[in-house]
């Protein structure tokens, strides 16, 4: 019997082959830059490929290069594009390795990052924000002024979202219970939230125009500043994420199971949930509350890729960052309208079929 | 770990030095409404290295949760556990992961896997490298296929795997974790005969090459007698502990299990129980 026993590929033992990866995470470099490119050469002001390309090698690599564009062209690229679109793409990769770990830590393929409450408590603060010219007309303050040079909504949107995560976090703490628990938990207090958002909205007039356009989630406010201050809070958690991507797959095997591998479970799913929420909340105090990348992005790659986390969430940040690049552009070239109105007419047919497919062997190939 | 060879005599050391001791352990489960389930009440149990251990009793009299407060994962309530010469509490759970492996009694396995990834997982308590496997974790990975006959398996995915087929690549997960103490909850569950006695040789081979104390739940008592070592777990305590010729008497198993036995002698003389099984009828209404 021990004869018949093959010898193991080396591939096999190491995880995804080296193949594999390079043509995912290959792929997906190149598909970032061409939807980069793509999407800072074409809006209402169309400025060429070669112009673009030309402007970006000048200003940012100090390529010596004869100045054949206008300067508004340059102003458009450098000021307005620029920023929007790293933004897109901070926001889309965020919301996609926020996402799949959700997805691995709650065992639940219909997770996504804003599950366990930071969406409605981000969408509190920010309307919160807002509002405030209404709710406190003696502060002088409003959805324009600055504490210490960040937004009020930026502000009130990321400590809406992490207050939300932490009260959701508390509550099943003190439940003793496990990701179900955390599950039914982040569902209860983002129904309460929620709540309080649209009694927001039913008592807000002239601000309702604003308010919905956060709640679709739109990248016309993004600016360097913004960039500036989500890009250091995304990347760090985001990172830490990744260099837990072998107890991410060990907690797929279960509670009990990843405890005798030496992962003490409720302290690794505090930790992950905790992590990527913190990179939520960033994404979400400077773009809204985007819907479908976070969820669809994981589950597409997993049919390419399969679930190991070393190479599942990388993958999730540049897919998710082209693609949400690419929405953006849609919402621009749409005349300006909410880009998770563009997410949602994109995900959710998606993800249909998603839920047809899931009955069949979920298995990328065989 | 240092692999020795088969024809190398094992120290008298290795042989002795206690793995786990425990000591007069307890444990009880809390239920809603502040009541409590003692499963444990005071279990006395020893295993040295390169021992076998058989662990028996009836359904609920807490294998299951005594294999668990051996691995770590659950605190007793009173008691004394000494595991590898130290108190099991002052371990971390990651130290602990790197000497004591499991094998559950179920586990599902997460699909879109391929076997030899599962088994890697099992390496994760001495991953050393960040992204990639060392040359020592393709090395076990390789040996605990081996070992669990499940090498053919490698490139399968895991939802493609019969009962028999999944049992042997938890076997091999365990083996990749490279215990010093292994924790077996119905290994031979799912096995067909010649699986069951490929997996009893197996371990016979890593307890005299690398002294491996293996302490093994099992319901099958004819399995059982064929370890060198039987403890019977009735009502929480450990109520027999010795050789299987001592311990196994019909008396034993009618007052523990309830059920009437018969002990007859094979072709080679060893003694074996048999349950004492009325013929049925046929179940055809009428018949009898």
């Amino acid at each position: 019997m021990r004869a018949a026993a093959a010898v193991t590929p080396r591939s096999l033992v190491g995880g995804p082959s080296l193949t594999k990866t390079g043509v995912v995470l290959g792929g997906g470099l190149l598909l970032v830059l061409l939807a980069g490119t793509v999407g800072l050469a074409l809006g209402s002001v169309g400025v060429g490929i070669g112009d673009t390309v030309a402007i970006l090698g000048h200003r940012l690599l100090g390529v010596p290069a004869q100045v054949t564009w206008s300067v508004p062209a340059e102003q458009i690229i450098m000021e307005v594009r620029l920023p929007r679109v790293l933004t897109a793409m901070l926001v889309g990769g965020g919301l996609a390795v926020a996402g799949a770990t959700f997805q691995a830590v709650l065992r639940n393929p219909l997770a996504d990052p804003y599950i366990i409450g930071t969406a409605s408590g981000a969408s509190l603060g920010a309307i919160t924000a807002l509002m405030l010219p209404a709710l406190l007309p003696g502060l002088a303050v409003g959805a324009g002024s600055a504490w210490l040079g960040v937004g009020v909504v930026q502000v009130l949107a990321f400590g809406g979202g992490l207050g939300a995560v932490l009260l959701v976090s508390a509550v099943a703490r003190a439940a003793r219970g496990g990701a179900v628990t955390l599950l039914l938990t982040g569902y209860a207090v983002s129904s309460v939230l929620a709540a309080c958002v649209a009694l927001l909205m039913y008592f807000s007039g002239n601000h309702l125009g604003s308010i919905f356009a956060w709640l679709m989630g739109a990248l016309d406010g993004a600016g360097w500043r913004n960039l500036g201050l989500a890009t250091p809070l995304v990347s760090v958690s985001l990172c830490l994420l990744l260099a837990r991507w072998r107890r991410l797959n060990v907690l797929l095997l279960g509670e009990a199971q990843a405890s005798h591998l030496g992962v003490d479970p409720v302290r690794e799913r505090m930790l992950l949930t905790g992590l990527a929420s913190l990179a939520t909340s960033a994404v979400v105090a400077i773009s809204g509350t985007i819907g479908f990348v976070g969820l669809v992005v994981p589950h597409l790659l997993r049919l390419a890729t399969g679930p190991d986390h070393r190479l599942l969430l990388p993958a999730s940040f540049l897919y998710g960052a082209a693609l949400l690049a690419l929405a953006d552009l849609g919402a621009r070239l749409a005349g300006g309208i909410p880009v998770g109105i563009v997410t949602a007419l994109i995900g959710a047919p998606f993800f249909i079929w998603l839920l047809v497919r899931s009955r069949r062997v979920p298995v990328a190939e065989s | 770990m240092t692999v020795v060879g088969p024809s190398v005599p094992v120290g008298a050391a290795q042989v002795h030095a206690q793995v786990a001791v425990a000591t007069r352990l307890a444990f009880g489960y809390a239920l809603p409404g502040g009541r409590r389930r003692e499963v444990l009440r005071g279990v006395d149990l020893s295993t040295a290295a390169g021992e076998l251990v058989a662990l028996i009793g009836t359904n609920g009299s807490g294998k299951t949760t005594l294999l668990r407060l051996l691995a770590g994962t659950l605190r007793p309530d009173a008691g004394e556990l000494v595991l590898f010469g130290r108190e099991a509490g002052s371990y971390s759970r990651m130290d602990l992961a790197r000497r004591v492996a499991v094998l559950p009694q179920s586990l599902e396995l997460p699909t879109g896997f391929r076997v030899g990834e599962l088994v890697t997982m099992g390496r994760l308590p001495h991953s050393r490298s960040l992204f990639g496997a060392t040359r020592d974790d393709e090395e076990a990975v390789e040996r605990a296929l081996r070992d669990a006959d499940a090498g053919d398996l490698a490139s399968r995915y895991a939802e493609e795997l019969s009962g028999g087929e999944r049992q042997r690549v938890l076997v091999a997960m365990a083996l990749a974790q490279e215990p010093q103490l292994l924790l077996l909850d119905e290994p031979t569950l799912h096995l067909d005969l010649a699986h069951q006695l490929n997996l009893l040789e197996t371990i016979t081979r890593l307890r005299g090459e690398r002294g491996i104390a293996v302490i093994a739940v099992l319901h099958d008592l004819t399995l059982a007698a064929a370890a060198p070592r039987v403890a019977v777990l009735d009502l929480g305590r450990v109520v027999a502990d010795g050789p299987p010729d001592e311990v196994l008497t019909e008396e034993l198993v009618r007052r523990v299990f309830g059920v009437a036995v018969e002990a007859l002698r094979d072709s080679a003389g060893r003694r074996r129980l048999v349950p004492s099984i009325r013929p049925q009828d046929s179940g055809v209404p009428g018949a009898g």
